[in-house]
């Protein structure tokens, strides 16, 4: 309960900040994207079902405010999310080369989808151009992101998973 | 003891539990083009409100920021400013004096009846599209304020977008130069039709947004030229400035032309915009 509660509001504080703050702070109108950060790390962090939930809830934030069709992030986010579960037993808390190369690849792929579908379905050819004007710097700019963001998650999980280990202790 | 009685639910069905809402709430969202309902409405409570928080903070810091910044600088401008202001005066008493010629030719020429001022209401932007392939936000005004999907938004002069959805507390606003918009476009000087698209390639490279099939057989439209929403189009209202043609060139099939138009809006740094409270009534709205 704790747990849902924390997280949520995670998910919250991140989407209120993408959609104010980082907008305010964005480089060439290019702003990092939080959501795939906060649904990727918790997926391998936490496998495959809290990812799933995370991915799912926040896309369907970003489908209500500014999707133009409701379920389309909310379907590439909880793939991700779901995704990233699979690399829960390759993860150490320590080691940041995993989470920087996973969070790298969601970001990337988001990315691929979005253009996939909302672009090339409507004979917007030209990738490259896309490629290099807003997927690598948004690429560039998650990442630098993650470095500060990606501690605190971690935080935040290694605190709640302690009062768990602790709440269970008591009833044995 | 046990740890945990409950059935754990294996997180494949569940996967493919979502995935099939997900399918149905697109499916849903595609042919009965409506978004959100009940969600709009939840959501709007429970972000809104915390989004106009985190904007007035924000705004309230970087006033404080930029008015300690800019107070000597102000001080040495007050007297340059002072001495322009006497200059000015007697510059404007002049030009009262044409302002009231015109007045009164422009009554003759009712042109007050061509650019009608339409009823409008302000309204913060509060988010941007957190993603970075389309150009849309949120305002801080919603179906409580009279907003409703199809109204038209201005920000100073300029058209800036359409409303695609509202909540009771906020609306979401398309953007011309959102990838997916289409305007029909009118230029102002000849009234010749033309069809402006956003298009997010040559929003990033030129800051321009293009226009096509602009039928001008007799070479009259320039650049420079203003050009406005036009009387064709079915949900936008008459008369309200895009831009200024930047660039024109012939189509090769030598009959219309195509180009780019410089918006009148800095779509980068939008923070009030006007929402105009009325709608295009076409046909079929009245029936």
């Amino acid at each position: 309960m704790k747990r849902t509660i924390v997280v949520g509001i995670m998910v919250i504080v991140c989407f209120l900040l993408q959609s104010t703050l980082f907008q305010a702070l964005a480089f060439a109108s290019i702003a990092p994207n939080l959501m795939i950060i906060v649904t990727s790390s918790f997926g391998f962090m936490r496998g495959k079902k809290e990812g799933m939930l995370i991915g799912f809830f926040s896309g369907l934030l970003m489908d209500i405010f500014f999707g133009s069709v409701i379920g389309f992030y909310a379907l590439i986010y909880m793939y991700i999310g779901y995704a990233n579960g699979f690399f829960r037993k390759l993860f150490f808390p320590e080691d940041i080369k995993l989470p920087m190369i996973l969070i790298f690849a969601s970001d990337v792929i988001y990315n691929f989808l979005v253009y996939f579908f909302q672009f090339l379905f409507r004979g917007q050819f030209s990738f490259l151009f896309y490629l290099k004007n807003i997927i690598i710097p948004e690429l560039v700019y998650t990442i630098l992101v993650t470095i500060f963001l990606y501690f605190i998650l971690l935080m935040v999980n290694q605190k709640l998973e302690m009062t768990e280990k602790r709440s269970t202790g008591k009833f044995v | 003891m046990k740890r945990r009685s409950k059935i754990q639910f294996p997180s494949k069905y569940m996967l493919m539990c979502l995935t099939a809402i997900c399918g149905i709430l697109i499916y849903i969202s595609f042919t009965m083009n409506l978004s959100g309902g009940p969600l709009n409405t939840v959501a709007g409570y429970v972000f809104i409100p915390m989004q106009r928080g985190i904007n007035s903070v924000g705004a309230w810091i970087f006033d404080k920021a930029d008015s300690l910044k800019n107070l000597k600088d102000v001080m040495a401008e007050n007297q340059e400013l002072q001495a322009k202001v006497d200059e000015l005066t007697t510059e404007l008493n002049t030009i009262k004096l044409e302002q009231y010629e015109l007045d009164n030719l422009r009554e003759l020429l009712e042109l007050d009846k061509k650019y009608p001022s339409y009823e409008k209401v302000a309204a913060n932007v509060i988010g941007k599209d957190a993603g970075n392939w389309f150009s849309t936000f949120t305002i801080d005004k919603g179906s409580k304020d009279g907003v409703e999907v199809d109204m038209n938004v201005m920000a100073g002069s300029g058209l800036v977008g359409i409303v695609t959805d509202v909540g009771p507390n906020y609306a979401k606003i398309k953007c011309i130069i959102n990838d997916t918009n289409k305007t029909s476009g009118m230029v102002l000087t000849t009234s010749d039709n033309c069809v402006v698209h956003g298009d997010l390639q040559e929003m990033t490279e030129n800051q321009n947004i293009p226009f096509s099939d602009l039928k001008d057989s007799d070479d009259e439209v320039s650049v420079g030229d203003p050009v406005v929403t036009s009387y064709i189009s079915d949900k936008y209202v008459q008369g309200i400035l895009i831009g200024y043609i930047s660039t024109i060139k012939n189509d090769p099939n030598n009959l219309t032309k195509s180009g780019t138009i410089t918006p009148a809006v800095d779509f980068e740094h939008i923070e009030e915009v006007l929402v105009i409270l009325e709608k295009k009534k076409t046909s079929e709205q009245e029936e």
